[in-house]
């Protein structure tokens, strides 16, 4: 399982009630199914990895979070997970705000667009940056709306969003992002990890 | 047709108060099973049929020799799999293949009740059925299912039943049946009405048949469980058996000779009074009818857990309908999973051999049951 994974699964308390936002083939999910909680549920758009997720044995609903999460009632998770997904949204900034009702806790991450490869790229080679985390040309990816960590932690901070948990993951290696070493992990990091609440 | 008096039966005791206000009683339930019942009794699903279907879910049916509506799902290593699940599935009352209904036998008249029969309702056809649990002396079942109108008997059963069934699998139905759906069936009962054979539904006293109108009404409802496309890639405009059209009102096309075949076959094996009064007990289904529309008080005080299946071109039963039920469902943080299945083949996609439908179904069965 992928180190982000990792992280996101240490993240959260045992039998606690968890929805994955765009679950894909259920990796995670099952991971937590089998290690931390049993009420784990998740939302994918992706018709194969819904059945992937079945197969596994796990609880999944096929729908695009941009129109499915409303019928969600508030509260209703004690945690919500959106792994790199953010970015592929019309609408990010809703989508946020759905995640904080329904879950008391929200683990977002998100590839680093500042991060110097991406940087370097664009700055040096004039073409937009493929990277591990972003490996598609662009007129192929699905992301819209692409941030940085600085811009994630300024869009919380904007808007009063209580942001306990910054984690920067480069190489397999995790370490906390804090405000006085913001501008410097948003240059080393390829992932941010967050965990945000109301 | 032969083989009735074979037909596994039960005798209901009970009374069982309709919501027309009749109650009945000593009233005759047919229902075939298939696997066996364990020893703990918690392998069993209870099948439920759509509109023109039977008990004879599986292996050949005795009565038209032809193969069970649902084989492509039930049986030894399908997705409800014989060797491990012990599976009933029950003749709607009001049907036509041995349990009460408008061509059952009135005690008092010694003859068909026609149409004296009460009229019925989706929650009667599953407070009836819900007494094979008795029968067979079962708690809880492992697993509710069916599709169409057996999917909208899933949802009732778990309404009624909340914690008598762990899992529910409702396939391409509706907790409310639209307008749209309401009108075809109209369509159809007018079509056997209009039948000069019909005779105010007394057919069988005076040895008529309404075969024309029940036919019509057939076809009419066949076009509806298939697909334009697969209708158009199956037959497109080709001709049946001649190079050119002919200029008249034969079937020219192969679409208007098979629909003519489906309507012909089907009256042999249906009644036309039962085709009345079943559609009539699915256009009354209205499942939140009794709590303003809020489709989540209904299923409130459930532990079920849900696996909703649509497909991409069912117009009868569209997967705006069945996510309904899920949104439903998730409103009151229900155990619900759900997936709409690609499929050219239309609202019939559930009967046929779909694999990623099949697939799933077997997929999710077998995880719950291991947990």
């Amino acid at each position: 399982m992928k180190e982000e994974f990792k992280i996101i699964a240490k993240s959260i308390q045992s039998e606690k009630s968890i929805l994955d936002v765009g679950c894909g083939d259920g990796e995670l999910m099952k991971f937590i199914y089998e290690n931390i909680s049993k009420k784990v549920r998740g939302l994918e758009i992706s018709k194969d990895n819904v059945q992937k997720c079945i197969q596994k044995g796990l609880t999944v609903i096929e729908g695009n979070a941009e129109i499915d999460l409303k019928q969600f009632p508030s509260n209703s998770f004690d945690y919500v997970i959106l792994s790199q997904t953010l970015q592929a949204f019309l609408n990010p900034e809703k989508v946020i705000s759905d995640l904080l009702r329904i879950g008391k806790t929200s683990i977002v991450t998100i590839p680093n667009f500042g991060f110097w490869k991406v940087r370097f790229n664009l700055l040096f080679k004039g073409t937009m940056p493929v990277t591990k985390t972003l490996p598609n040309e662009w007129y192929n990816t699905p992301n819209l709306h692409m941030c940085s960590i600085k811009d994630f932690v300024n869009f919380c901070n904007d808007r009063k969003i209580n942001l306990f948990k910054s984690l920067a993951l480069t190489n397999n290696k995790v370490s906390s992002i804090n405000k006085f070493n913001l501008n410097f992990k948003n240059l080393t990091s390829e992932l941010g990890i967050f965990l945000i609440e109301k | 047709m032969n083989g009735f008096d074979d037909i596994k039966k039960i005798i209901i005791k009970k009374p069982l108060k309709l919501d027309c206000g009749v109650t009945i009683t000593d009233y005759p339930l047919a229902y075939e099973t298939y696997g066996k019942l364990n020893q703990d009794k918690d392998n069993a699903i209870m099948v439920f049929h759509a509109l023109t279907g039977d008990q004879f879910a599986s292996g050949k049916n005795p009565i038209t020799n032809k193969d069970g509506w649902w084989s492509y799902v039930i049986g030894p290593n399908k997705a409800l799999d014989t060797n491990k699940y012990f599976i009933i599935c029950a003749n709607v009352i009001g049907g036509c293949m041995g349990s009460f209904g408008p061509s059952s036998i009135d005690k008092k008249s010694g003859k068909k009740i026609g149409i004296n029969f009460p009229v019925i309702t989706i929650n009667d056809m599953v407070n009836a059925q819900f007494n094979l649990l008795d029968h067979f002396n079962i708690d809880k079942l492992f697993c509710v299912t069916g599709g169409s109108m057996g999917g909208m008997q899933v949802l009732q059963f778990i309404a009624n039943y909340p914690d008598k069934s762990k899992i529910a699998i409702p396939i391409a139905c509706s907790a409310s049946h639209s307008a749209q759906n309401i009108a075809f069936n109209e369509l159809g009962r007018q079509a056997i009405m209009a039948d000069e054979n019909w005779k105010n539904g007394n057919y069988e006293l005076e040895n008529k048949s309404p075969a024309k109108g029940l036919s019509v009404a057939r076809m009419a409802a066949h076009i509806t469980y298939l697909s334009k496309k697969g209708l158009q890639e199956k037959f497109g405009r080709k001709l049946q058996e001649r190079d050119k059209i002919k200029f008249g009102f034969d079937a020219d096309f192969q679409i208007e000779s098979y629909l003519r075949y489906q309507g012909s076959i089907f009256v042999d094996r249906f009644d036309a009074n039962s085709y009345l009064y079943i559609t009539r007990a699915m256009d009354y289904f209205d499942l939140s009818k009794n709590s303003n529309g809020d489709l989540s008080k209904v299923f409130k005080n459930t532990k079920t857990k849900f696996f909703i299946i649509s497909f991409t071109s069912d117009w009868l039963y569209p997967t705006a309908e069945n996510r309904e039920i899920v949104i439903a469902l998730n409103a009151i943080n229900a155990d619900v999973g759900f997936l709409e299945v690609k499929s050219d083949k239309g609202h019939d996609s559930f009967l046929l051999d779909v694999p990623d439908f099949v697939n799933a179904l077997k997929n999710f069965v077998d995880n719950s049951y291991k947990k």
